[in-house]
């Protein structure tokens, strides 16, 4: 996985007067029609009954718990994949044994499953038909699970790189000056990790708590149980309350706009020491 | 501070052998040039001196202490690297006192030994920055403050000069002898370079495929290098057959004369006091001659000329060794 | 010592949670023999389901990549305010819920939508096909993108302008410098790409009201199945796109082998 577009800084050069323009209004275009037209009309429909409305809707005691479960849900797999995702950068990168490289393919397969998949097998291992005798199904574990299948490659991939790139002499700098391994890499090593850590943290966590596919089999759906917010916007929309549906889906796209735009800061904090 | 002494080192990559059986002595307070070219085994030597590397034989003694199975951590070295090896997320006083920060020296303590070596660096003012924000003969200078915080017994300096433009580098060079005077600390430094490791060294090791060709001060490697690539290496040096001659020992001549043979001029290439004259023989072997600008003004020499030349001074080298000769 | 306890604790990690499930699903499904699985891939709503999943694949990515290239182009070599906004929603589809991606195309092409009118003129959007590839498109969007743009920034333009000053059109430099020069990144993201769009559910399930034998994606269909209680059907079919998956893996590594550099 490359890094996000927001690593972009600079123009290297203009393109051709008309070529530049072109392109830039085409590609403007098309992400207005795909991208910012539906979700203009999404924001539009969300306030279609008034600001009240948009607050009753959101203030529901269903609303309510589905949301904090998503978000308690995001904040776990994201501190979980922290911790993870950092030491499966390290073994992958650091560490030599047969077979690494498939165990390092094999990241991104969360990835490229489809998530319905994802949640079917998870319900074949940890649900009722268990080879193990361990049923989860209908838990608010089995929603952990399905979140932690489907962010385990965001937080390695976004350290991978990093310690790729971390300049070794740096360690051994420390070494000769007396460092041992723990100190180094509290203070060398984690320091250079910190930011992309961050950021595989905070895609990780937009994603889990916005996660449908994997949880809609295994969780049950049980409302102010298992009941996260995207199953909610969907009942909602089912049941035919389209505006309660948007409300709830105008705060999960505020959550995910504020998320990118912290990446996107996180960036520029990351690359501030970096030589020129 | 400690003399450093080497024994019969030997290492190896996967099959290449960087080290073959090498032994050497540093003395104590002197500062000694590795000198060879690329592959020739001197930044392993000085990595396995301080103990980033393990060596497959030998021993490595700092002062009288065999340190051979110790970490680098645990060695008391002070290192410097080519391409400075900065904590680039610290500040220049936080890199700086690394070392004392490790071992829990109180902040005074740290405070005043950093000023010091700020100044003695000539970077003070500068502690609050980032080394992103220093060129990079300051982040060298950095680098070595940050090596000399912690008093080392021995300090190591891996081609420290090489990531530098040439002004720069001369300056350093000059600037880090100048240290080494008021600092005394054992040195080691590793180059290819061997103007600057004439010019800085008191002592030069000569490494060739891993093994040691001579050891001795600038003049005397020069002056009676001990084998063809120790000669070549350290200066510039005509081949003929059997003999070599330097290019300052070349005597050129407008008139024949015994013992000096028929060559013509090439090209004349004023390089300000020096004039490098390439002339080649009529068997088409080619030489350098180097001419101070008095003698090249005396002879007014011209591309085409016919001139006659004698070597002053030659040398050749027997099983046992090389052995100048004057004509 | 540490190093193996390491490396332990990370590849047991990875088994519990990806190797033993996934292993799972194709012993489920082949439980009962493989003739049994053949027939549960192969019936009538089995087959239109893959059909209609390829075929949305089919529109979207060529689309996605075409656009994608152009956004990239846009994004890295001209100046225009507002890049670091159209960054964000570029990437938004990442970080955003599937259903809520849906749940916006639903409000936009539904009855009472902006273009709600144009079911009356006959276009049908949403529970069709048309929808479905809208709603696919969204969800891939970033992935061409995010590909391309560090690969433009890192070649630079001194090759493109080299080219100008040998007397190459605006076209000819793009055909014969620029494109050729990010073909990897592109094929990296294509891959990526396809493999999100055959996989897509949230979104398409929105849209689509999964109308069995009109808007029944393969991941729709999987649901069903299961939710009629076919699980072996469910595993079956879960096992044809774990192939795809696995596939999409492999043909990842063959097209930017992780350490690397990509080709320029």
């Amino acid at each position: 996985m490359a890094s996000s577009a927001a690593a972009v800084e600079q123009p290297a050069v203009v393109l051709h007067r008309g070529g530049g323009s072109l392109a830039r209004g085409v590609a403007l275009g098309y992400l207005s029609i795909v991208v910012l037209l539906p979700l203009a009309a999404l924001v539009w429909a969300s306030r279609a009954g008034g600001l009240g409305e948009f607050w009753d809707q959101v203030t529901r005691p269903e609303a309510v718990a589905a949301l904090k479960l998503s978000l308690g849900i995001g904040a776990a797999c994201a501190l979980i994949n922290a911790v993870t995702g950092t030491a499966m950068a390290w073994v992958l990168v650091r560490d030599r044994f047969r077979g690494k490289s498939i165990v390092d393919a094999m990241l991104d397969l969360p990835f490229a499953l489809p998530t319905i998949v994802a949640g079917l097998t998870l319900l074949a291992l940890y649900g009722p038909s268990s080879p193990f005798g361990i049923d989860i199904a209908f838990t608010r574990t089995a929603l952990l699970a399905a979140c932690l299948f489907v962010t385990l490659p965001f937080v390695v991939r976004a350290v991978q790189p990093v310690l790729l790139e971390l300049d070794e002499e740096m360690e051994e700098a420390a070494a000769s000056l007396g460092a041992g391994s723990f100190a180094i890499f509290r203070r060398i090593i984690f320091p250079n990790l910190f930011p992309a850590i961050l950021s595989g943290v905070a895609l990780s966590f937009a994603r889990a708590v916005g996660e449908f596919g994997a949880v809609v089999l295994i969780s049950g759906n049980l409302p102010f149980k298992t009941e996260v917010s995207s199953v909610y916007i969907f009942g909602q929309l089912q049941s035919g309350n389209g505006t309660g549906a948007a409300a709830v889906s105008v705060l999960l796209l505020l959550i995910s706009l504020g998320v990118l735009l912290g990446i996107g800061g996180l960036r520029r904090w990351r690359t501030r020491h970096d030589y020129v | 501070m400690s003399g450093i002494t080497a024994i019969e080192v030997t290492k190896r990559f996967n099959g290449f052998t960087a080290l073959d059986d090498v032994s050497v002595t540093i003395p104590e307070g002197s500062l000694t040039a590795l000198l060879g070219p690329s592959g020739s085994g001197k930044s392993t030597l000085l990595r396995v001196i301080a103990g980033l590397e393990q060596p497959e034989a030998g021993q490595v003694l700092i002062g009288s202490e065999d340190v051979t199975d110790r970490p680098a951590r645990a060695r008391g070295v002070g290192m410097v690297f080519q391409h400075y090896a900065a904590f680039k997320h610290m500040t220049v006083r936080d890199n700086i006192a690394f070392g004392l920060t490790i071992r829990k020296r109180p902040k005074a303590e740290i405070d005043k030994r950093v000023h010091e070596l700020l100044e003695l660096v000539q970077l003070e003012g500068l502690a609050k920055r980032y080394p992103s924000q220093l060129s990079g003969g300051q982040r060298q200078r950095m680098a070595l403050a940050r090596a000399l915080a912690v008093e080392p017994s021995v300090l190591l300096l891996d081609e420290p000069f090489g990531a530098l433009d040439a002004r720069v580098r001369k300056e350093l060079r000059s600037w880090l002898r100048r240290l080494h005077d008021e600092v005394h600390v054992t040195t080691i430094i590793v180059t290819h370079d061997q103007e600057e490791a004439m010019e800085v060294a008191g002592q030069v090791v000569v490494l060739n495929e891993g093994r040691i060709e001579q050891i001795g001060s600038p003049r005397e490697l020069y002056d009676a290098p001990s084998n063809e690539f120790v000669m070549g290496f350290v200066g510039p040096v005509n081949r003929l057959g059997e003999t070599f001659v330097r290019p300052h020992d070349v005597d050129v001549r407008l008139q024949p004369e015994e013992g000096a043979f028929e060559a013509m001029v090439e090209r004349v290439v004023h390089l300000g006091f020096e004039v490098r004259v390439e002339l080649v023989r009529d068997d088409g072997q080619h030489l350098l001659a180097q001419l101070t600008q008095e003698e090249a003004e005396q002879l007014e020499l011209e591309r085409g000329q016919i001139v006659y030349v004698r070597p002053s001074r030659e040398t050749v080298f027997s099983r046992s060794g090389g052995s100048p000769r004057s004509a | 010592m540490s190093r193996y306890l390491l490396r332990f604790g990370v590849l047991g990690y990875l088994a519990l949670l990806l190797l033993l499930p996934v292993g799972l699903i194709f012993y489920r499904a082949f439980e009962h023999g493989i003739g049994h699985a053949w027939d549960a891939v192969t019936t009538p709503q089995a087959l239109h389901a893959l059909e209609l999943t390829l075929l949305v694949a089919a529109i979207a990515v060529p689309a996605n990549t075409v656009f994608g290239i152009i956004l990239a182009l846009a994004l890295v070599r001209t100046r225009f305010r507002g890049r670091g906004l159209v960054n964000a929603i570029v990437d938004l589809p990442l970080a955003l819920s599937p259903v809520v991606v849906g749940l916006a195309l639903f409000l936009l092409y539904g009855r009472g939508g902006w273009l709600g009118g144009l079911a009356d003129d006959g276009i049908r959007i949403l529970f069709a096909v048309p929808g479905m590839v809208l709603a696919t498109m969204f969800i891939t969007l970033p992935f061409v993108v995010r590909e391309v743009v560090p690969v433009l920034r890192e070649i630079g333009t001194e090759q493109e302008q080299a080219a100008e000053t040998l007397g190459a059109s605006p076209l000819q430099v793009f055909r014969r410098i620029t494109l050729p020069s990010i073909r990897w990144a592109v094929a990296y993201g294509v891959v990526l790409t396809t493999a999100r769009a055959i996989g897509e559910f949230g979104a398409v399930a929105v849209v689509s009201g999964r109308i069995v034998g009109k808007t029944e994606t393969l991941p729709l269909y999987i649901q069903g199945q299961y939710e009629s209680f076919d699980t072996s059907g469910a595993y079956a079919s879960s096992v044809v796109l774990a192939l795809i998956a696995i596939g999409t893996v492999v043909a990842l590594r063959a097209v930017h082998p992780r350490e690397e550099e990509s080709e320029s």
